[in-house]
Parts: structure tokens; C-alpha cells; sequence
């Protein structure tokens, strides 16, 4: 008789916590991710296919979670983030021309919420995120260290930061150092 | 910490999110194989490096990930522009301040 196996899939932060008086980081929810180049043409047909408008103004998103985000990275390029749904299978009903990879398993996230949340990220992100220039809905690929991450701010004191699983513990301990200092 | 206009994020953005990619406006040769040894090595190799107005390829690579052109002063390493890919040759002049601008910006 066969021998059989069960893999046990375990978040990579699993069970963290971490934070100070003024933010609280904690890793997110599972969701699905998908990478999705596409030129100006096809983007109403992705849009209809996706349920949400791609957004084409630079650093800004469209959607939100749980639920369904898009996330403007580039002229040509978005990072669909999915909680519930699997934006893949819906991509592939649009006839359009375009390049959609599955990198759910790539990515994870770290939430960061509380009147120290923007301290905190700013303790490893050298790009201006005050309030002007980085409102609520703003989402940017940039660096976190000396990782590269996408940062989206979700709410007036949450922070939604992407990043590689594998750079996922140094992002974690990173911003836990930064919330020390951020009331400061 | 120097920023960096980006031509397609149209912000400045800090220059760790960008990588330096050498000079611009460098055009592969059409006919690659049947040019000589010298000429190959003048397209492949040798650069005009100079000191004072440059113009390079930079890439957004932890940004939009887009590369461009920029116009920057070797000297005193101030960007004067920059611009999108594609976009023809930007010609700068120095002015009495010293100052490079952009042909045709100053009235
Ligand atoms: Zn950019």
C-alpha cells in the first residue's frame, strides 16, 4: 500500500506579532497575486475581465481588501492582489493581448496600523510618504532597506507592505526595530 | 540624498530606486555582422565619458522599473533633465550663471 504525504503549507510569518505603543505590524492574510503587463489598448478588456478599473495615473490603485486591489507599478504593469477570488482565471476570459504571472506564492505581506505606522516604514523606505504626495489608495514599488518592496497605503494609519517571502523575516525584524522609534 | 525625476512616474523619486545603465543614445548597428573588428569595438566598448554634460540611461528599477534618458552634469553631478525613452536627444547650454538648462527653456 501506498504511502501517503500531507504537506503542511505554513505562512512564513507565521504566528509574529510585533510592534510598539504607537503601530502594530502583523503579518496579512493569504491572497492570491497576480504580476500583469499589458499595453494601453487592452487595458478596458482586463479591467471588464478583472471587475475593476486598472488604474492608469502613476502610484495610485484601484479596488480594495479583502476583496480585490490593483495596484499601478508601471505604465504597462500592475499587481493584482485577491483575498478571496482567483484574478488569474479571470484574466484568462479576456482575448486581449497580455502577460499575467501567478505570484501568489512569491509575495507576502506585513500590515502595519496605528498614529506610528508611517514612522515606522520610514525608518527603512527613503521615499516621501506624507500625506501630500502619498494619500490613502497610493501604492509604490520602492526600496524597504535593502529589499524592494510595494507599499500601499490602505487607510489614513495602514500600511500594507509587500514583499518577497524569502525577504519576508528581514522585512518583519526591520520594521520591528523601526517601530521602537517611531513615537519618538 | 539626491532625487530623481522619473519621466514616467512624473515625480522625484530618491535615487535608490534607480540604477545608473551607462550612455545614452547609442544605436546598435542594423548590419551588426558585417561591420569590422574596430567599428564593432567603437559601438561595443568605447564611451565619450566626459567631464561636464553627459547623457545617460538610468532605470526606475525599484520604481516603475522604466528605463530613460537624462541629461547630468558629471561636474557638479546635478541632473539637469530627464526623459523618456524614445524621446530625441535633449540639448542643454550653460548659461551666464553657469547653470545648464535645457535649449530654449530660458526667455
Ligand atoms: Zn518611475
Amino acid at each position: 500500500m501506498a504511502n501517503t504525504a500531507h504537506a503542511h503549507r505554513i505562512h512564513p510569518l507565521e504566528g509574529r506579532i510585533a510592534g510598539s505603543a504607537g503601530v502594530r505590524i502583523t503579518p496579512a492574510a493569504p491572497a492570491a497575486r497576480v504580476s500583469l503587463r499589458a499595453g494601453p489598448s487592452d487595458v478596458k478588456a482586463l479591467s471588464k475581465a478583472l471587475g475593476l478599473d486598472l488604474p492608469l495615473a502613476p502610484k495610485t490603485t484601484s479596488g480594495a481588501l479583502p476583496g480585490r486591489l490593483a495596484a499601478w507599478l508601471g505604465p504597462d504593469e500592475w499587481l493584482i492582489i485577491d483575498e478571496g477570488g482567483d484574478p488569474l482565471a479571470d484574466l484568462g476570459k479576456a482575448k486581449v493581448l497580455h502577460s499575467a504571472v501567478d505570484v501568489s506564492h512569491r509575495n507576502t505581506a506585513i500590515l502595519l496600523s496605528g498614529a506610528g505606522a508611517r514612522a515606522t516604514l520610514e525608518a527603512g523606505c527613503p521615499q516621501n510618504l506624507t500625506d501630500a504626495v502619498f494619500p490613502v489608495g497610493a501604492a509604490s514599488r520602492t526600496v524597504l532597506g535593502k529589499i524592494e518592496v510595494v507599499i500601499i497605503r490602505t487607510g489614513d494609519e495602514d500600511y500594507r507592505v509587500e514583499c518577497w517571502r524569502s525577504f519576508s523575516t528581514y522585512a518583519f525584524e526591520l520594521l520591528s526595530v523601526g517601530a521602537r522609534d517611531c513615537l519618538a | 540624498m539626491l532625487l530623481i525625476h522619473c519621466p514616467y512616474c512624473q515625480e522625484e523619486r530618491p535615487e535608490l530606486e534607480f540604477r545608473n545603465m551607462g550612455e545614452a543614445h547609442i544605436e546598435r548597428p542594423k548590419n551588426i555582422a558585417d561591420i569590422s573588428d574596430e567599428a564593432f569595438e567603437a559601438f561595443f566598448f568605447i564611451r565619450s565619458n566626459p567631464k561636464g554634460v553627459t547623457h545617460e540611461r538610468w532605470r526606475h528599477v525599484h520604481g516603475c522599473a522604466r528605463f530613460f534618458n537624462a541629461v547630468r552634469d558629471t561636474v557638479s553631478d546635478r541632473f539637469v533633465a530627464t526623459y523618456k525613452s524614445g524621446e530625441p536627444r535633449l540639448e542643454v547650454e550653460r548659461g551666464e550663471d553657469g547653470e545648464l538648462l535645457v535649449k530654449g527653456a530660458r526667455s
